[in-house]
């Protein structure tokens, strides 16, 4: 009896959640131009949206920006990990991890607003004629910067864990203490690297509200592209955009829950913050 | 000799720290020189001054994020222990169900609840009365909230629920609980810190919002975030800087109090 109504639970919560995005996803196939009555299947609109050049543009736009941002942030948060797991100073510590947790604190659009604040001001400060020459490099900056705390929080376990002794054994056999950190410790704390740097593009993929304070206007996302579609009459092209969007996500996901299978409850997005 | 030593050792941490400076701290002083000045860059109160005017915004985004809140917590928590019970494998499945439309955008899945409750929408479609419209009341942006940040606060929940220790469950019932007092006794106690991250990711983006009051408020709801949002689109910055400061200020505000019933042992959030 429990049983069945804990069933029956799940499957109205996990109905309602999955509605929406199922309705997106079978819309995008109408052949018709509503977004309400479907009126036959077909592949029309994933043709309109193939011929958009806008999409495209989106499309390389986010996918360099997403590539660009989370390589930068698992190289300085892999390397920031490494450094705050040797500071001895708790105090310094604790400065640096809650510096660094700001922006997953932050509400985004404080973020937004204080990242478009700074680069209003160092436009005006450098004497740069017009924002879209730095649009990119802000948008860069923005990305890496909100993605380095989720970076770091999925570093640092796995240097926790290993502990010196390896990095130590290595040292005594000869090695630099850089060439013992590529050698022996990078090899082994691999997998959270990987984890973090695959949160960090996703992140980056989905950001819409950062990139919306920031966005130059040469600059153009995929959610940006998507919320310039919702203001005007929706039409499923809109919908095809989403559904491929979604698509994309989801592989990630799948592919980086495949790879943490072996580990339980690595930290997902803001779930990070429990420890 | 040593202190040298001690700055070397942590050396790596150097440009995050730059970074973090730079890109962190300075654009949140920025905020608040601009939240502190005029458009001339003179200093001024005006803007800290004028806020008052935003009071019944303020108060209207605290009221429904704090309702979405505890609707997500009264349905989320049930959620995360019928999860933490299934069998092992089907927890894997369960959580991926959970985490997939978290991934999915915002504007998205917002966007599809307007599309299916809209007038012209779906839902009107099947009821064949185009003009119904089910959106535009403060149930619907409350509903909006609940459906978009729900996963936000099931996983933390889950994750602390599946992490007590089995043998708890033996003890309590051993010294005579039932179900629902082992749940209120012993279970719900030792799942605070992740009740309390999860209400922080719900009420964070709740309460700063500005896309799902756009499409679900149907043009009538303003919410602080869609203020903020207006100031930038009309390029008031300054006053725009003060409202996001004192949403900053409220937030840390009420994070640290939140804090302070986490449990230290269990790491709980970290700030």
């Amino acid at each position: 009896m429990k049983k069945y109504a804990s069933r029956i639970y799940m499957c109205i919560i996990f109905g309602v959640l999955y509605i929406p995005i199922l309705t997106v996803i079978l819309f995008s196939f109408n052949a018709g131009e509503s977004t309400a009555e479907f009126e036959g299947f077909s592949f029309y609109w994933y043709g309109e949206l193939f011929r958009s050049p806008d999409a495209w543009v989106a499309l390389r736009n986010t996918l360099i920006l997403a590539v660009s941002s989370s390589l930068l942030a698992t190289v300085i948060g892999t390397a920031a990990a490494e450094g705050i797991y040797k500071m001895r100073s708790r105090l310094i510590k604790t400065a640096v991890n809650s510096v660094t947790n700001i922006p997953m604190m932050n509400p985004d659009i404080v973020t937004g607003m204080s990242m478009m604040l700074f680069f209003a001001a160092l436009v005006g400060i450098l004497g740069i004629a017009d924002y879209n020459d730095i649009g990119f490099l802000a948008m860069l900056i923005s990305h890496t910067t909100f993605c380095l705390p989720y970076v770091i929080l999925s570093v640092l376990p796995g240097i926790n864990e290993l502990g010196d002794t390896l990095s130590e054994a290595a040292l005594d056999l000869g090695c630099t203490p850089v060439k013992a950190f590529f050698k022996v410790k990078l090899p082994n704390i691999l997998p959270g690297v990987i984890s973090g740097m695959v949160m960090a593009f996703t992140l980056s993929l989905d950001d819409f509200v950062i990139s919306y304070f920031v966005g130059p206007s040469n600059f153009q996302t995929l959610p940006l592209l998507i919320y310039s579609m919702t203001k005007k009459t929706v039409k499923p092209d809109m919908y095809a955009l989403s559904t491929i969007v979604i698509v994309a996500v989801f592989t990630l996901l799948i592919i980086s829950n495949m790879r943490s299978a072996k580990k339980t409850a690595t930290p997902k997005r803001k779930g990070a913050r429990a420890k | 000799m040593k202190k040298k030593n001690s700055i070397m050792r942590s050396i790596a941490a150097a440009p995050h720290i730059f970074w973090a400076v730079l890109f962190i701290v300075l654009p949140l002083i920025i905020v608040v020189y601009y939240a502190f000045t005029d458009e001339s860059g003179a200093f001024a109160l005006e803007n800290i001054a004028s806020l008052p005017k935003y009071a019944p915004i303020f108060g209207l985004s605290i009221e429904l994020s704090v309702i979405a809140t505890a609707i997500c917590l009264l349905i989320g928590y049930p959620l995360a222990y019928v999860i933490s019970k299934a069998k092992p494998e089907h927890q894997k499945i369960l959580v991926m169900l959970l985490m997939l439309p978290m991934w999915t955008n915002l504007l998205i899945r917002t966007y599809s609840i307007m599309a299916i409750l809209d007038n012209g929408g779906i839902v009107s479609t099947l009821f064949f009365d185009k003009s119904l419209r089910l959106i535009g009341t403060k149930g619907i942006v409350i509903f909006g909230m609940v459906y978009d940040f729900l996963p936000y606060m099931v996983l933390p929940i889950y994750t602390c629920i599946s992490k007590i220790d089995k043998r708890m469950w033996e003890a309590a019932a051993d010294l005579g609980c039932n179900t629902f007092m082992t749940l209120w006794k012993v279970i719900l106690p030792l799942s605070r810190s992740g009740i309390i991250s999860g209400v922080t990711m719900v009420l964070v983006p709740s309460i700063s919002t500005f896309y799902i009051s756009q499409k679900l408020g149907g043009g009538t709801f303003e919410l602080i975030g869609d203020t903020i949002e207006r100031q930038f689109i009309s390029g008031t910055l300054n006053t725009g800087a003060a409202i996001s400061f004192v949403m900053m200020l409220l937030i840390l505000l009420s994070l640290t109090v939140m804090n302070k019933f986490a449990d230290p042992d269990d790491g709980g959030i970290i700030v």
